[in-house]
Formats: C-alpha cells, structure tokens, sequence
C-alpha cells in the first residue's frame, strides 16, 4: 500500500503545516529552553555570533522577585475561588435546565451569551458598572451639598469624614438598596470601609464576580450535553426505589457526569492559571494598583517582561507557568482517576 | 449495596412483612389504606413537584437576568447623556437618547480603521488557515506515509504546552528576526496553523466511509479532486465551526496584537477600545462612560449578530471542542 509516489505526495500536503509549525510550534519549545538557561541572553547578540554562560539564574531571579509572587498569589486565589464556584454553579445549572419543560432553549441561549463577548470589552462594562464617579470625602459635619454622605468615621484629629460621589455605579446603587454601605470596588487607593487598608479584598471580589460569569457558558453546555446523554432508566429505577432528589443527584447524577465534571475542573485550572485578559478588561493595562495590591497575574508578569525585552526572565517564567500547569493537571487526573466512575 | 450496609433494619423488616401470612398482609394494608389516602398522597406528591418547579424556574430566570443585566446595563448607558449616567439615583431606561455618543466613541478610539484592519487579519487568516487546515488533516486521515501516527501523535502532544511560552521565541522571530512588526503579516502567519483545528477536521475526515475514496480511485480521481469534492463537502459543518471560531479569534485577539503593534494602522479592534481615552476633559479627569460603552457596543454587536445567526454551529463547535481529550 505504501508506494514511494505516495509518500512523496503527502508531504507535499504536509509541506506548509509543517514548515509553520516548525517555526512556530517546535522552534518556539526548544528556544525558550535554551533561553530561559542562558545567562543575560539578547536576541541581537545571538544573532550576531555572541556565546552567553549556562545557569540558572533566570529562575533564581523570576522566583526570588517579590512580584512574581504577588503574581502567583493573586493567580492561585483567582484559581481556587472561581473553577470550584463556577462548576458548582454551573453543575446545579445544568441539572435544572435538564429537568425543566419550558422556555429550556431560550434559557440555553441566555447562559451562552457570555461566551461570545469579548472578554476586554465586557471587562469594561464590568468595571463601569462597579465604578464610583466623582467620589470625595468631606467633613460630615459640615458638608452643606445635596448628596448623602456615606461611611462617616472618625479621623485622628477627631473629625467625622465621610464620602460623597456623584453616581455610586449600579452594584454601589443595589447595594444601597438592601440598605449596605456603598464599596469602593475598582478604584485604586483609599478603602473607603476601612480607611488606611488597600483595596486588595474589593478589587478581588470584582475579578472572582467577573471570571465566573466568563466562565459559566462553557461549562454548561458541557455539563448539560453530558446530562442529555444519560441514560433515563437509571432516573426511572431511582423513582421506583423512592430515592429523594438530593439522593438522586448525589448518588446517580454526578457519577455518571463524572468524567465532564473532571474535564471542566480541568481546563478550569489550566484557564485559569493563565488568566489575564480579564483583569486587563477591568483594570487597565496596568492590572491594578503599583505594589502589594497589584492584580498582575504570572502571564500578566511574562508579557511585562516580554515588552522590557527581558527574554531570559520571561521564559523562565513561562517554564514555571507549564511545571505548575502540568503539576496541577496531573494532581487533576490522579484525584479524578480515583473518582470518576467508569 | 451501601445503602443495605448502613440500614440492615430496613431489609430484616421487608423481609417478615414478606414471611407474615397473607390475612395479616391484607388487614395492614386495609389499615395503610384508611391512614393515608391514595388520592391524598397523589395531590401531595403533586404539589411538591409544582413547588419544585417553581423554585427552579425562580432560580433560572434570576440567573438569566443576572447573565444578560450587564448588556442591558451596557446598551442604555451608552445612549445616555454624561449628566444622566452621573445622577446619583440611576436611571434604567434612558431619559434622551443621546446618539452623539456613538460619533464621539467612532471618532476617539478610530473604531473605522481597525474594524477594517481586523476584518482583514480575520478574512485572510481564517482563508489560509482553512486552506492549510484541509491539506493536512486529509495526509493525516487517508494518506499514507512513514511516520505519520508518531508525528501526529507529537503534534497533539504540542497542544497541552501553554501559548505564552511560544510568544516569548515567537515575538522574538517576528519582531527581532523578521522585522515584521507594525505589519499585517505578524498579525497572521504566527496562527495560521492550530494542531487543535488539523485534529478536530482530521476527526471528521476519517468518519468518512473508504469505500469512497476507492470508489473514486477507480473512477480516476486523483487525491486531490477527491478531496475538494468528496470530502471537504462532507466535512462542511466543522468547516464552518472552524471558520467561526477563528474569526471570533480574531476579533477577539488582544495579547499578540499588543506585542508586535504599536499604531492603529494595523493593530486590530480590541487593542484600539482597550487602549483609546475616552474623557470629557483635557486633563483627563472625567471619563466619558456613555461614549466608552457607545464603543464597546459597537464592538459587541458584530458578535452578537454572527451568534444569532449562527448559534448552531458555534455551540456544537464549542461543545466538540470540549472532548477533545
């Protein structure tokens, strides 16, 4: 069957995949390798015949910056904040859009929405909606204006300062409404709850509200195709059985989607170990704060260090941003080789 | 059998009501029958999964008004006036549609140039990368040549390697290298091979019955007119999926662009909304909200209408793309 004219013909199908991925695809494996090993590698140097020492020094540097760890905590809590709460969430959507009648379509057509927005501009509504305009502190004491002065305490001098704004932004505005104290969610600075403290905590909370609301279209369509692939004569031996709908679910239900649960949980981990696009939609290009309250995250970090031209520090980087990847997948597989059925 | 483990009880108890005589039997259930009433137990059982039903269309329809309230939220401040978005009590229908909004959003952020820059890298880009994508996936599926299942095999393995470690030695080759950047060919040819994109179609090549590829052997095809006109019209659908996803790609595509862009005459449409100043002022004190999401709606649309359109296919495609494993 294999004749030399045909061997010669399909590597001419071949041909312009493979010389793109070897540019592309292979070279890019081997070179950020080399790269992240030399020591103070510079793409022209190189190219003009320039020998540079092996070493470690590019990891030592990248582990051993304070903001790279500011990166990797700020990934690791983004990480296991959203991926548990998006499938959970997205689990009990699944199994409710399954067992309804009605308007199920047009409901499946509302929770994929998300997924085909950009995620920078919807970052920015995101953020528009949390943002305060016009916000000043005042003394309430004095303040003569027609705006209501919200989360007075008292200063070191004694007096009672507060904070007026000329729009809350919605989520502020609901908040009021249930009769909260409005919070200061995406500016950089003052915490207007709890003077003096940064804002870290707020800030998070906008990133975790928006990650999952990116994240849930994907993981319902998935859970809820594994859903329709059920067989029903294990709901129908259940009902015979008497089993309660909690039993039901537990015991049958989330067995049987056991391997699309593993499979969201996964790539869940691994998108959100390179989260970044995300936090630029909502905090600018600058991804928060300068300093400790910063929202940069580890892709955020090697793109930094890609634009300032420090290949060596970006690609050493970007190998620990695969180890713990691989690390956390292969964590994934041994818990879900140990629980998923079948 | 866990169950049985944890409530012996329960099966000692099944099993002498078995054993008990029958007159006994029937007496139990003339009692059972007096205590609870069938009807009774029916209607019960009958309102609680009313009840039930309720709670889960409560809890679905609040969902969905959480998922869709940012782009309602989106839509009308982007036609309301500066001084209507910044009332302290907000308003959730416009009071005047302000359209000039959508001239200030055009004109700051030059949304003209790049939506035709990103149409451009999006129609070129996704035309090459079809073209590319067939040739290959057909040697993958029908051809046969030493080496192929472990070369296919490495290709696969390539795809659980996180993209940024590519764009370090990629932006160093196109930039430094090529001197490609501020050009449209940085913008395509680093992506226009994707081993997902080969795997999923050679997927679909081989679900494709031999016995037509022999039967137009004997006919006198060669591979080639074979392939154009017997296979990719069978494959159409996830011909289409790719189509849409790479175009969504595009359009959506931030990082790159960013990398190796510097002007708006060819970066692309994400990079000019994330990137443009929209203020009221000239000391840039004062965002102008209703403009920036006058621009962001206009970003949106094109999305939501392809979505619309074509729901279809970009839900089956993405629901394919999710068992990949």
């Amino acid at each position: 069957m294999v004749d030399s004219r045909q061997q010669w013909k399909a590597w001419l199908y071949l041909l312009p995949a493979l010389i793109l991925l070897a540019v592309f695809t292979v070279y890019p494996i081997i070179n950020t390798v080399k790269i992240a090993l030399l020591e103070g590698y510079q793409p022209l140097g190189a190219m003009g015949g320039e020998l540079y020492a092996f070493g470690f020094s590019n990891f030592s540097k990248v582990i051993h910056y304070k903001d790279f760890l500011t990166c990797l905590k700020n990934t690791v809590i983004l990480c296991v904040t959203t991926v548990p709460l998006s499938c959970f969430l997205a689990l009990i959507v699944a199994v409710c859009l399954n067992s309804i009648k009605y308007l199920g379509k047009v409901l499946q057509t509302i929770y994929f929405l998300p997924y085909v927005t950009n995620t920078i501009a919807i970052g920015m509504v995101f953020a528009m909606m949390f943002n305060i305009v016009g916000l000043t502190a005042v003394n309430a004491d004095t303040y003569q204006g027609a705006l209501q002065v919200y989360n007075i305490y008292t200063n070191s001098q004694g007096e009672h300062i507060g904070y007026v704004a000329q729009s809350w932004g919605i989520i502020n505005n609901i908040i009021q409404a249930f009769g909260g104290n409005p919070i200061n969610w995406i500016n950089a600075g003052v915490n207007i709850n709890r003077p003096g403290a940064n804002t870290y905590i707020a800030n998070i909370t906008v990133m975790i509200v928006y990650i999952v609301w990116n994240a849930l279209p994907f993981k319902i369509l998935i859970l809820l195709g594994g859903l329709q692939g059920v067989n029903k004569q294990y709901y129908d031996a259940a009902k015979i059985d008497g089993a309660s709908k909690w039993r039901v679910f537990w015991r049958i239900t989330c067995p049987l989607l056991s391997p699309m649960i593993a499979y969201v949980v996964i790539t869940g981990f691994i998108g959100g170990f390179k989260e970044y696009s995300s936090v630029v939609g909502i905090f600018g290009e600058d991804m928060g704060p300068a300093g400790n309250g910063s929202l940069m995250t580890i892709v955020g970090y090697i793109y930094k260090a890609i634009s300032s031209n420090n290949y060596g520090t970006a690609s050493a980087a970007s190998l620990i941003l695969f180890g713990i990847i691989l690390l956390v997948t292969l964590v994934n597989l041994y818990v879900s080789s140990k629980k998923v059925h079948y | 059998m866990e169950n049985n483990q944890n409530n012996p009880q329960g099966e000692i108890r099944e099993y002498s009501a078995l054993t008990s005589s029958n007159n006994t039997l029937s007496e139990s259930l003339k009692r059972d029958a007096a205590t609870y009433d069938v009807k009774k137990v029916e209607r019960r059982a009958k309102a609680q999964k009313i009840i039930s039903n309720i709670i889960v269309y409560i809890f679905l329809i609040a969902l969905a008004v959480i998922v869709i309230f940012p782009f309602y939220w989106m839509l009308i401040s982007s036609v309301k006036t500066y001084d209507e978005y910044t009332q302290s009590n907000p308003t959730f229908w416009p009071q005047i549609f302000n359209w000039k909004n959508y001239a200030d959003a055009y004109s700051a952020a030059s949304l003209g140039t790049l939506f035709l820059n990103t149409v451009y890298v999006g129609i070129v880009s996704t035309l090459l990368s079809l073209i590319i994508t067939v040739l290959s996936a057909f040697a993958f599926a029908r051809l046969e040549f030493k080496g192929r299942d472990s070369m296919f095999a490495f290709l696969l393995a390539t795809m659980m390697i996180p993209g940024e470690l590519f764009t370090i030695t990629n932006y160093q080759t196109v930039v430094v290298f090529l001197h490609w950047k501020d050009t449209f060919s940085a913008l395509i040819i680093p992506f226009l091979v994707s081993v997902f994109y080969i795997y999923l179609l050679r997927q679909n090549f081989k679900q494709i019955p031999n016995e037509l590829y022999l039967a137009a052997k004997v006919d006198g095809k060669s591979d080639f007119e074979y392939l154009i006109k017997v296979m990719v019209p069978l494959a159409l659908p996830s011909l289409i999926s790719i189509t849409i996803l790479k175009m969504m790609g595009a359009w959506n595509s931030y990082i790159w662009p960013r990398l190796v862009t510097t002007d708006t005459t060819h970066q692309l449409i994400t990079n000019g909304l994330r990137g443009a100043s929209f203020y009221l002022d000239g000391d840039n004190t004062k965002v102008n909200y209703p403009a920036q999401m006058a621009a962001v709606v206009l970003v949106s649309i094109p999305l939501f209408i392809v979505f619309i359109c074509l729901r279809k296919y970009i839900m089956k495609g993405v629901s394919r793309s999710g068992i990949k494993g």
